[in-house]
């Protein structure tokens, strides 16, 4: 299982504790994570589930690449990191 | 619904309640609560109708965030967001100046109204890029007003200092919630009589000057920096435009331009008496290239002849050395017609009680502010 962890600054808008869900692609982790905390979605992701402007992806310590899909590879046991950009503050 | 006068101000760095307490004047007024400290408010909306207070947050790294307060300010509760629909593959939806798609996505609450009084779970919002949304629910949810969205001259729509085209302006008709006239930077004036099922552009007569000589009145290129209609004389509307000052008798079938506005004609903010069509209120500053007052000084220019002559009040505004912007949203006028407020881009807050005949600092060292409402 993947494990999925938010940057601590979102935590003041919406509790978005660790989470371990399956899913071979970022979008299948993501969205595995978002069915149990729907509200936490549209901080992470745009109208078009897109990665927002000034939000980063991390798998296992690298910046995704397709912000927009969210179809890069999550290995078994993969971390994903959620993190604000240093932009857009 | 307040026993005493209050003001709700959205400013970069919070929102901030301000009301009228008893005591000398001059020491009336008073900051009562500061909520949604360090984040981004673009827009504040109380509702008259039922005391509720909505606030549209943007948060940088996190989207726009939309809260509602039932009880005039004093606890808050998310409420939904206005959301744009998945674009379709293939569309190619570009900024015409820039050539950078539009983002189907909400980038900015840029205006926020209530409905008809008929209306009463009604609310309108304009956004940044360009979508106009309505609530039947106080803000439960929000749905994209498609067919203005849709129409092919929206495709026509710039960015003008914002980058991106956005709705900052919406007059409900008090006589009729069908009809509703929204402003477009940049792209003119819209009206639909029909609940939004069809929209027209109603800017005859709007010159544009920053496009060239055959272009200059092109309706769908107009930059109406803020667009207000009169509650008792709903056919008169008033522009505070990029270039100038618009006034419409005819509920913006045609628009006349006024030149005499002293001491500049540019600005963003304008608000009309609710009960005298006549008389309206703008915050002039130097155009657009230098956006600060003329000779440093803070002045309202207000007209009580229809944009025939005005008046430039500056008792208790300062007259020096002060580079004070007011944006669009950050001037208001109060149900009687009375108390005006502004606020500016240095964080200066100003309350006259007269009509404009003088002011009194409520603050000098806010935030940004953005919007200013009395309610």
């Amino acid at each position: 299982m993947a494990r999925v962890t938010f940057t601590h600054t979102i935590q003041r808008h919406v509790a978005c504790p660790p989470a371990e869900v399956d899913g071979h692609t970022v979008r299948e982790v993501l969205e595995r994570v978002f069915q149990s905390n729907p509200t936490a979605r549209p901080y992470v992701l745009d109208d078009q589930g897109a990665v927002r402007r000034h939000m980063v992806v991390f798998v296992n310590g690298r910046q995704i690449a397709d912000r927009a899909r969210l179809s890069d590879p999550v290995p078994a046991d993969g971390e994903v990191c959620v993190m604000q950009a240093l932009s857009g503050g | 619904m307040s026993a005493r006068p209050r003001l709700f101000v959205a400013t970069r760095k919070g929102v901030f309640t301000v009301e009228r307490r008893k005591g000398r004047p001059g020491a009336r007024w008073a900051i009562t609560r500061a909520q949604f400290l360090g984040d981004n408010a673009s827009m504040v909306l109380p509702d008259r109708r039922d005391g509720r207070v909505y606030v549209a947050l943007g948060h940088g790294h996190f989207g726009v965030k939309m809260h509602r307060s039932p009880n005039g300010g004093r606890t808050w509760e998310p409420c939904a967001t206005p959301t744009y629909p998945p674009k379709p593959e293939g569309v190619d939806d570009r900024e015409p100046n820039s050539g950078r798609p539009i983002p189907w996505n909400t980038e900015l609450v840029w205006a926020l109204e209530t409905g008809h009084d008929s209306e009463p779970e009604t609310l309108w919002c304009g956004t940044l890029p360009g979508g106009l949304f309505r609530s039947r629910d106080r803000g439960g949810s929000w749905s994209l007003i498609e067919p203005l969205w849709n129409h092919p001259r929206r495709r026509e729509w710039m960015g003008g200092g914002a980058e991106l085209p956005g709705v900052h302006s919406i007059c409900v008709d008090p006589r009729d919630a069908r009809h509703v006239r929204v402003a477009v930077s940049c792209g003119g004036v819209w009206e639909t009589r029909d609940a939004g099922a069809s929209w027209e552009n109603r800017t005859q007569g709007m010159r544009a000057a920053y496009m060239p000589p055959d272009r200059q009145y092109d309706p769908y290129v107009q930059d109406p920096h803020q667009m207000v209609q009169c509650r008792a004389a709903p056919d008169v509307l008033w522009v505070q435009h990029h270039n100038g000052v618009f006034h419409s008798t005819d509920g913006a079938a045609s628009w006349h331009e006024i030149t005499t506005v002293k001491p500049a004609v540019f600005g963003f903010a304008v608000a009309v008496h609710p009960d005298d069509p006549d008389t309206a209120w703008f915050v002039p500053g130097i155009s657009d290239e230098h956006r600060i007052p003329v000779k440093g000084g803070v002045v309202v220019a207000r007209t009580r002849n229809g944009g025939k002559s005005f008046q430039v009040l500056k008792q208790g505004l300062p007259q020096g050395h002060s580079y004070d912007l007011t944006y669009r949203h950050a001037l208001d006028v109060d149900q009687t017609g009375d108390l005006l407020a502004f606020g500016t881009t240095t964080g200066a807050l100003w309350v006259s009680e007269n009509q404009g005949d003088s002011w009194v600092a409520v603050s000098e060292h806010l935030p940004p502010v953005y919007c200013v409402r009395f309610g």
